[in-house]
Formats: structure tokens, C-alpha cells, sequence
């Protein structure tokens, strides 16, 4: 899979990419702390504010979730964002004051660290309702091929590659698959093993 | 039935009855998450797929599947629905949290009650989840996520002798103990369940529960309320438990309100006697509901 996103180099720029040094003022990420991968720490409030090295900024979540799906900024309004281990990000209602020694804060979100930033499954379900764009509606057959894991060529898609939210027509309404992963005519099911079921 | 239910035959009236209905299986019934969805369109999705999904009549979200895989369905899928048992339902509805609290779930692993309580508190405030199981707690996160929560925080302790330090609270709201037990109530379900049965094991559980529900006493709030559940019929496991908190924390057992019918809590056993308040607590045996059997009481922590 990283070879296709290396590959890519297109859609639109994560934000992490060029945040460090623009935005950061005087400091380059040799002179943040480095990750510490077992604790949760929650993400500062905007580029500037950051003091470790590589993790993004809420600001910089919020934006990327605008960008990419057109979900608001305001969607995530009562939430925090914390990191745990390399670049990956939950989101949790309200807020911890030190959530160390704990398993889970909340929901895994996002993954940061790489060059095309990769939104769950459960996450894109859970707030992929706000999306407005980057959503690929798919048939019931086709549905049901991504819910079983399964890679398809979709030919009709003329937007954005990359990931993708992936949905379909159930009960009077959109409903959210989750992530795919589209490249080269192919939409990729990205839906982990443990989530994937035959319907 | 199983021999070991004997045992309960001087408490249980309707004895036949009870032992009929545990012969029976139980029908498969899931709560409609709604974090995610509403009961409306889970049905629609359902009736879609040619499956019926009637509402329980005490439990608007709780449905009766016609369908012995509802794992396999859209709803399940989309995280719509989480398959539980219906008596599974009872001890959040008894703790009744609202979205501003700060709830401790003891035991909380697979995770059917700490989801149910994040439903029911809108995805805000805060869900404490622990269990001292690895293993089960992976199973734990998994469901939360699939059902969209966002407000819990897991941890993996001894909840016996659990700290609020890292948690940025003082004390909780209100708490659930859900305690580990020796499992009888789901003989419906799981007609293995009592294959490793003894009375060693039962002294064995009964302090372990014993010590988990005094600490969550301790740890509620003055006036908070704390719900004790298991899923046997073990007075050792229930109403002893009780007791024996009653007599070394500052709390009482309050009145409750429950959809199903129940019987009281029994002050009697063997050569023992509780303090009479432990008759508020409600037994919920198999032939009662058409459910699988619990036990479940709340309790008032001290001003």
C-alpha cells in the first residue's frame, strides 16, 4: 500500500507536510521532543503550539477533515484528539486531564505519520454522515463486495484518488461504509478483517 | 436441567416453571445503538432484508430478531445494532446516567452495558470502562468503536483496589458493578455454563465481588448511586454480597424501577440472614419474561 501512496502524489497536501516549518516560527522539528509511544497525549491547539516533533496540530485535524470530506470543523466541537504511538490519533468526548496508564481514550481517528493521512473505519462511520465531498456512493452488489474486504474496479469515479468514504443507500438514506482506498480505476476496501462480514 | 439448580428450590416459587424455562432457548435480541441510528430505520433496514425486528414491549430500543445470525445483517455491520440480551439491558436502565456524569463501569467487559450507558448518555460525559482482562478488553474496544463510542475511557486494572488518580476525577457519579459470576443466568444461552461449577468457587467469587462493589461504593460521590448486577441466582453472590457491604460502607439499597417483573431479593439462606432492605434488589428469573435470569440491585451512596 505505500508504494501506491507514494505514488499518488496527488489529491490534496496534508497539512503536517509543510506546518513545521511555516508555521512553527523559529523552530524546526529537531528541536521538538521526540513521541513518547506508550501514553496519550493530547494534540496542542494549533501548529505553533506544538511541542512534539511530527504530531499534528488539532488545527491541523480539523482542517484536514474540512479539506478532504468538507466535514466541519465544528462537528468535533466537544472533542479532543490525542496521540498514542507514531502518528496514531483518537478522538474523545470532552476532555482528560492525564489519561496515562489507561487502554483507550475514546475512538482510534485517524493515522498521521505517513504521507497521506488515513481516517478509520470506525471513525468515517461514526462521523461520516457531515462528509460532502470525497464520497463514493456505491451499488448494494458493490457494497457488499467492500464490506467483505474485497477490491473492485470502478470506472464511473472522476474525483480525487486517495481515500475515499464509501457509503451506499440503506433505509431511506446514505449510509457510512468506511474508508477505501481508490487508485487507478480500483476502489480499495480498507475495512479491517475483525469489521469485514459476507451480507 | 442442570443439577446444581436444585439448589434453589426452596427460593424459587414456581419451581417447574423455572426449570422449564431454562430448557427453552432464548430468542435472539439486539438494543439498537443510538449513538448511530434510530429503531425506525434499523427496522426498515431489517424489513429490507426480509427480516422481522419487533420492539420488545417494555424497551422501545430492544428488538426480537428473527434471525439466528444478526451478525451477518447491514445494521450489525454499520454498527447500528449490538446483539444482547434482553436482562443484559437492566442494570444501565437502573443506573439511569445522564449525559453530564462521570460513570465508572467496574467489570466492563465485553462491553454490552458500557456501550448501552454511552447511548444513553448521548456519546458525552464519561464512561470509565475497566476490566482486569486483557483478553476481554480487546473485545471491549472493539465494540465500543463499532458502535461509534467516543465518551469511554478503558483501563485495565484490579477494580478491588482501583485509583482515580490518572483520571482527572475525584469520584464518580455513579457506577455499575457488573460483577463476575458463576454464570447460571445464561444457562439458556450457554448450556455449558455451569460445567466448572463448585461451592469453593463460590466463596472464591462472593469476595471478590464483595471487595469490587466496596470500592466502587467508596468511590461514588455522597448521594451517587451505584447498581450491583450479576447473572446467577447464588445468594452467596447476591444478596450476602450486599450485606456485607451494607455493614462496612456508608450506603443503603434503594427502591427501583425496573420494566420487567422480578422478585424481591431473599433475606433467608441456608443458615444465613441479610439485613431486610436487601428485598428492594430484584431477582429475575428465566420464566418470569422469557428472558435468561439476573440479579440486580442499586444502591445509595451516603451524604
Amino acid at each position: 500500500m505505500s508504494d501506491d501512496e507514494t505514488y499518488l502524489g496527488l489529491g490534496e497536501a496534508t497539512p503536517e507536510g509543510n506546518a513545521a516549518a511555516s508555521k512553527a516560527g523559529e523552530r524546526t522539528e529537531a528541536d521538538l521532543d521526540d513521541n513518547v509511544s506508550h501514553r496519550f497525549d493530547r494534540l496542542a491547539p494549533t501548529d505553533a503550539e506544538r511541542t512534539v516533533a511530527g504530531r499534528p496540530s488539532r488545527e491541523a485535524v480539523l482542517q484536514w477533515w474540512a479539506d478532504r470530506f468538507g466535514i466541519p470543523p465544528e462537528t468535533f466541537a466537544d472533542h479532543t484528539f490525542w496521540e498514542k504511538g507514531n502518528g496514531k490519533l483518537w478522538v474523545l468526548a470532552g476532555d482528560a486531564a492525564d489519561p496515562s496508564d489507561v487502554e483507550a481514550v475514546g475512538t482510534t481517528v485517524l493515522r498521521t505519520r505517513q504521507e497521506h493521512w488515513k481516517p478509520t473505519t470506525d471513525a468515517v462511520q461514526r462521523f461520516g454522515s457531515h462528509a460532502t465531498q470525497n464520497v463514493i456512493d456505491l451499488t448494494r452488489a458493490e457494497a457488499e463486495r467492500f464490506a467483505a474486504g474485497e477490491d473492485q474496479e470502478i470506472e464511473r469515479w472522476d474525483g480525487d484518488w486517495g481515500y475515499l468514504i464509501a457509503a451506499h443507500d440503506l433505509a431511506g438514506g446514505r449510509a457510512i461504509l468506511g474508508v477505501g482506498l481508490y487508485v487507478h480505476g480500483e476502489l480499495r476496501s480498507t475495512v479491517p478483517k475483525g469489521r469485514r462480514r459476507d451480507l | 436441567m442442570h443439577e446444581v439448580l436444585e439448589r434453589y428450590r426452596p427460593i424459587v416459587d414456581e419451581f417447574d416453571a423455572f426449570a422449564d424455562a431454562i430448557e427453552r432457548p432464548l430468542g435472539k435480541t439486539a438494543r439498537v445503538n443510538t449513538i448511530k441510528a434510530d429503531t425506525e430505520r434499523v427496522r426498515e433496514a431489517f424489513a429490507d432484508a426480509g427480516i422481522d425486528a419487533t420492539p420488545t414491549d417494555w424497551h422501545p430500543d430492544l428488538l426480537h430478531l428473527d434471525t439466528d445470525s444478526p451478525g451477518a445483517t447491514w445494521p450489525a455491520f454499520h454498527g447500528w445494532i449490538h446483539t444482547q440480551e434482553a436482562v443484559s439491558t437492566l442494570p444501565p436502565i437502573a443506573l439511569d446516567p445522564e449525559p453530564t456524569d462521570t460513570v465508572w463501569d467496574a467489570c466492563a467487559a465485553p462491553g454490552s452495558k458500557t456501550t448501552q450507558l454511552a447511548a444513553m448518555m448521548d456519546d458525552r460525559g464519561r464512561v470509565v470502562a475497566n476490566d482486569r482482562n486483557m483478553g476481554r478488553l480487546s473485545a471491549l474496544r472493539f465494540n465500543a468503536e463499532r458502535l461509534g463510542v467516543t465518551n469511554a475511557i478503558v483501563t485495565n486494572r484490579d477494580a478491588r483496589n482501583y485509583s482515580l488518580d490518572p483520571l482527572a476525577v475525584d469520584e464518580f457519579d455513579r457506577a455499575l458493578v457488573d460483577a463476575p459470576c458463576s454464570g447460571e443466568g445464561t444457562l439458556r444461552k450457554n448450556p455449558a455454563a455451569l460445567d466448572s461449577w463448585s461451592e469453593g468457587f463460590l466463596a472464591d467469587v462472593s469476595g471478590v465481588q464483595t471487595d469490587i462493589l466496596r470500592r466502587a461504593v467508596q468511590a461514588t460521590t455522597p448521594g451517587g448511586r451505584v447498581v450491583y448486577s450479576t447473572c446467577t441466582y447464588a445468594p452467596e453472590e447476591n444478596e450476602a454480597v450486599l450485606d456485607a457491604v451494607l455493614e462496612s460502607e456508608d450506603c443503603r439499597i434503594v427502591e427501583q424501577d425496573l420494566p420487567l417483573e422480578s422478585r424481591p431479593g431473599v433475606t433467608e439462606w441456608r443458615d444465613d440472614s441479610f439485613d431486610p432492605s436487601v428485598e428492594r434488589a430484584a431477582r429475575v428469573y428465566p420464566h418470569l419474561n422469557d428472558t435468561g435470569g439476573f440479579f440486580v440491585a442499586t444502591l445509595e451512596v451516603g451524604e
